[in-house]
């Protein structure tokens, strides 16, 4: 291992270091001072953030653009959503400290799994070769299983992270079986390899069994039907601020590979995956929004609506155009940015374990907490949708990603059922404004102050000026579109 | 001040749009909430500020602008370049008079408010002012990306103002309000990605191929090309616009949340949603439907003109049956607008003419009305017709202002109202006379349910206890009724002023939708016959 490949992996490298030495504290007698676990986690994760500035700067000037036998790329798609993903766990530990507090559990284990939780995705998503992609999906997967029974003595808990465990090892073991057919097929497990073995390939029944097998297990990653049947059991039984990061950063983390995997390695096939991911899309979004609307419990409710989202997430996939590539970051950006934000403003209702939890938890919030009403509101109309947040800039893409490559009834299910997805969204803001509540305290701590307060500047900033970002994604989607588009005949 | 107006110093539709915005800022950030007079003096004076800033775009608005001159005021710069989104500003007649009636709608919506809303007024009068500029923002936007931007953000406020100052049932009027116009403007959206592509590469997998002219928003340019799209990819993109507008106005049979939500609004409410936001609908027909997709919308015609038929009786006979005083407005704005439909959809100068004047007079009109049936509910906490009876003894200068308004309303000649209906009928009886005996059926009707409401309101006996001792209007609610009793005198007189300021807008369009009209009916230009054809005027000269 030289220099030239350790650059390429020095963020995975020091994060998984600091994870590591944040697991040993503890032993030498650090137990009792959680504060500090906090800081310290924020501290790694800040040194991480700047060693993927240095080594994207460092990386810039090699002639290789991937490392360790071609499987390691560090290319502008990895960065955008390795600091996307720091961006995340750092919001979500910032989140976690009072429920560390009151259920005294280590603080030092936690934020390490999450700490390795983040290195599985940053190793994933620069992951050019189906095998690294699989060990960083895998490190993630154990790490979230852990997480979300974190509650050990919480029925609900141990139940969720049960579920969670068994479905996601099984979804792991199908999708492990569509890369060996894969393999089988073309002979590599590189996307680059693949991709050219592909170019030169008619239509293969076990191919197409490995890509639908391999969409299977992706499908289950990101929560979209008919594979979803896990997430409002989990999101509700995991402690909040883990539902938090499942819905955020996992989700993300899977959304990045999805698009890696079919934009550069699968897209010679698309005519053949696109029609199936399209009734994935479809059904999704038509069965994530319907049964939204009937739920209580808020956890179940997000969960639902984040299934919806995976669906408006696979119409940037499914378009396989210039469009739909920016879509997809963008969005997962935005659809971060203001769930985090409704996480916090959950957080700041939680009294203890699940109470806050409920959509009548909300009634008279605006009379309680004013500015964490409205800026529930405005993530609420982002996940919308609805301008001028930037939910909407996202949406734009994606929409337009399906109307531009002929999806025009896959559109118009996505924009019809955004507008059902104003119905309960809207059944917050009722809650929040149009009812008179409790007069229960709003325990809003520092930490959860600054998380809201950012996802809210950084949700109305984005809709109002999103040129920055649009040209962000822009450059930084543009490897893995040149790839797909140039071996497509231009198209 | 004509200076500045005219070589446009000063970004005057920007000032227009966001005066209100900022007081709305302003409200927010500098006002306690428990000082309510500040809060309500601040709030009618940005409003009334936004009004005396709008009132010189007409002096020096060029009413014989047309081609680059059309669309004056323009204000262009670029917002998303990625995108081809550019932030442009510019009106004609048609936006401008429209503008108008929206700062005056939010002078008099305001002040209406001082007494009916006793609750959580500044987050009220903070929403009264950004709904404002989301509306005056729609009438500016020539960039589709930008005027989709402004049509949502308008939901919002409303939402809020239908559903936490509303009636007894106003969350579930306000969830529809707000479900139903989104519903329509996703797909309106699509029809927009639709033109979009059309313009830049194509829809490959459709095999349509586009213009490769590049991203862009520009409604202009799509005036230019509209034209060049293919009749079937014009139909779908008509379909998704008839959604977006057609719920918005409302026409048969996509009406069923106006009425819930002009029950449940509170008058201030109800005033800017009969007079500016049902004006939206109209008014994308106008701008975009009518002018992008000509082809289209001449299929279209048996079909709109069918529901707009339907609306007006429909409309007008729902009204004859209401008990309940707001609910027969609201209905009657079926009515109205389903005249306002059928002129646009003759599909002639008088026709549009009459139309577009008709959006402005319902908007003074039925704007009117909501706030006499505001004034009384105010009083009696209710708006049963049951309740009343006799208040002409009581409240004589409230009956004489409720019968102009509900004169004005039915078509009474030497008021508003009579103006934009006949020239409808004109320009529909161009057209076919069938289309046009039926729509006077409804202006029968509109006579019928309106006077019967004044009858059983304002005559017979005074029998009811609780109204013996009703106080006529005051000097504030005088003083909102005023402004739009004068227009509707105004227009009824001298109507001129109005049709010259669209005649070339209405001209410009039936030029889009049918080229050749004025060449096969050279007489066909009634009103003034001089200005109708600009050759001949210059001859004359």
């Amino acid at each position: 291992m030289t220099w030239s490949d350790t650059v390429f992996l020095l963020p995975e490298i020091i994060l998984t270091l600091g994870a590591s030495a944040l697991l040993f504290v503890p032993l030498i007698g650090e137990r009792g001072a959680g504060r500090s676990a906090k800081w310290w986690t924020l501290v790694i994760l800040g040194i991480t953030a700047a060693s993927v500035i240095v080594s994207s700067n460092a990386v810039v000037g090699m002639t290789q653009t991937a490392t360790f036998a071609a499987m390691f790329a560090l290319d502008s798609f990895a960065i955008f959503f390795k600091l996307l993903f720091l961006f995340a766990i750092a919001m979500v530990v910032l989140m976690s400290e009072d429920f560390l507090r009151e259920s005294r559990y280590s603080p030092w284990e936690y934020y390490s799994l999450l700490a390795f939780a983040l290195c599985g995705m940053m190793f994933m998503v620069s992951g050019v070769h189906l095998i690294s992609i699989y060990v960083g999906l895998e490190l993630m997967s154990l790490s979230s299983y852990i997480l979300a029974g974190y509650y050990k003595n919480e029925q609900k808990s141990t139940e969720a992270a049960m579920k969670y465990f068994i479905l996601g090892a099984v979804s792991s073991a199908i999708l492990l079986y569509g890369i060996s057919l894969i393999y089988g097929v073309c002979g590599s497990l590189n996307l680059a390899d693949i991709d050219r073995a592909m170019s030169t390939m008619i239509t293969n029944d076990a191919l197409m069994v490995g890509i639908m097998l391999l969409g299977a297990g992706l499908c289950f990653k990101i929560a979209a039907v008919p594979f979803h049947v896990w997430t409002p059991d989990v999101y509700e039984g995991a402690p909040t601020p883990i539902t938090a990061f499942l819905s955020t950063a996992s989700k993300a983390a899977a959304f990045s590979i999805f698009a890696r995997i079919f934009y550069s390695g699968l897209h010679h096939f698309q005519l053949d995956w696109s029609s199936v991911l399209a009734t994935v899309s479809a059904l999704s979004m038509i069965v994530g929004n319907l049964a939204a609307i009937t739920q209580n419990n808020l956890k179940r409710m997000l969960a639902y609506s984040s299934i919806a989202h995976a669906g408006y997430a696979l119409l940037g996939i499914i378009s396989l155009n210039a469009m739909g590539i920016r879509g997809v970051l963008l969005y997962t950006l935005v659809y971060v940015l203001a769930n985090l934000g409704i996480w916090a403003v959950i957080l700041m209702l939680r009294r203890h374990e699940y109470a806050g939890e409920q959509v009548d938890d909300f009634d008279g919030l605006y009379r309680r907490a004013p500015f964490w009403a409205f800026a529930m509101v405005v993530f609420l109309l982002s996940l919308g949708g609805i301008p001028p947040t930037a939910g909407f800039i996202g949406k734009y893409f994606l929409f337009a990603a399906a109307v531009q490559s002929g999806f025009g009834w896959l559109a118009i299910i996505a924009v019809l059922m955004s507008a059902v997805s104003m119905f309960y969204y809207l059944r917050i803001v009722v809650a929040m404004y149009l009812k008179e509540g409790a007069a229960a305290e709003v325990s809003a701590s520092g930490s959860l102050r600054f998380v809201a307060a950012v996802c809210l500047a950084a949700t109305l900033f984005l809709g109002v000026l999103p040129r920055p970002l649009i040209d962000q994604v822009t450059y930084s989607s543009r490897r893995l579109l040149v790839r797909a588009l140039q071996a497509d005949g231009g198209r | 001040m004509g200076f500045l107006y005219q070589n446009l110093s000063i970004p005057i539709l920007t000032l227009v749009t966001f005066v209100p915005l900022i007081g709305a800022l302003w409200i927010i950030f500098f006002i306690r909430k428990d000082n309510e007079q500040s809060i309500k003096r601040t709030a009618l004076f940005f409003a009334i500020a936004d009004f005396v800033i709008s009132v010189p775009l007409w002096i020096y608005f060029d009413v014989n602008g047309k081609g680059d001159r059309l669309f004056q005021f323009r204000e262009v710069v670029d917002w998303i370049p990625s995108l081809g989104v550019k932030y442009s500003f510019g009106i004609d007649g048609i936006s401008l008079l429209l503008i108008l009636l929206t700062t005056l709608t939010g002078v008099i919506a305001i002040y209406s408010s001082f007494a009916a809303i006793t609750f959580r007024q500044k987050e009220y009068y903070a929403l009264l002012l950004m709904l404002q500029t989301g509306m005056i923002g729609t009438f500016c936007a020539l960039d589709f990306f930008l005027f989709y931007v402004f049509w949502e953000v308008m939901l919002v406020p409303m939402y809020f103002v239908i559903g936490i100052w509303g009636g007894p049932r106003r969350l579930y009027a306000a969830i529809k309000f707000f479900l139903y116009t989104l519903s329509g403007s996703v797909l309106m959206l699509l029809s927009i990605l639709a033109l979009y592509f059309f313009n830049d590469g194509g829809i490959p997998f459709l095999n349509i191929g586009g213009l490769n002219a590049g991203l862009s928003f520009d409604v202009l340019r799509y005036h230019e090309i509209g034209h060049l799209i293919p009749p079937n990819l014009q139909f779908w993109i008509f379909l998704g616009f008839f959604f977006g507008f057609a719920i918005k106005v409302p026409m048969f049979p996509f009406h069923t949340w106006l009425p819930d939500a002009h029950v449940e609004a509170p008058t201030a409410g109800s005033v800017i949603l009969a007079a500016v936001l049902l004006k939206m609908g109209t008014y994308g027909f106008v701008r975009f439907a009518l002018p992008i997709l000509p082809d289209a919308t001449q299929q279209a015609v048996p079909w709109i003109v069918f529901l707009s038929i339907v609306g007006i009786i429909y409309g007008a006979l729902v009204s004859l049956v209401q008990k309940d005083m707001k609910k027969l407005v609201a209905y009657s704005s079926v009515s109205h607008l389903g005249f306002v439909m059928l002129g646009m959809f003759a599909l002639n100068p008088m026709g549009l003419r009459g139309s577009i004047l008709q959006m402005i007079n319902h908007g003074i009109s039925t704007g009117a009305l909501f706030l006499l049936v505001g004034i009384v509910y105010e009083r009696r906490h209710t708006r049963l017709i049951s309740e009343y009876g006799g208040l002409a003894k009581q409240m004589p200068m409230y009956a004489t202002l409720f019968l102009i308004a509900a004169l004005s309303s039915m078509g009474l000649p030497a008021l508003n109202g009579f103006i934009g209906e006949f020239t409808i009928l004109l320009g529909v009886a161009n057209r076919s006379m069938v289309w046009a005996a039926f729509a006077s059926i409804g202006i029968v009707l509109g006579a019928a349910y309106l006077l019967w409401l004044y009858q059983r309101v304002f005559w017979g006996p005074l029998d009811n206890p609780a109204n013996q001792s009703l106080p006529d209007v005051n000097r504030r609610e005088l003083l909102t009724l005023v402004p739009l009793m004068i227009l509707m005198v105004w227009i009824g007189i001298a109507p001129k002023i109005f049709f010259d300021t669209i005649e070339q807008p209405v001209d410009y369009l039936v030029r889009k939708v049918d080229p050749h009209y004025f060449d096969r009916k050279p007489l066909m230009h009634p009103g003034a016959p001089a200005a109708a054809h600009p050759e001949v005027a210059e001859i004359h000269q």
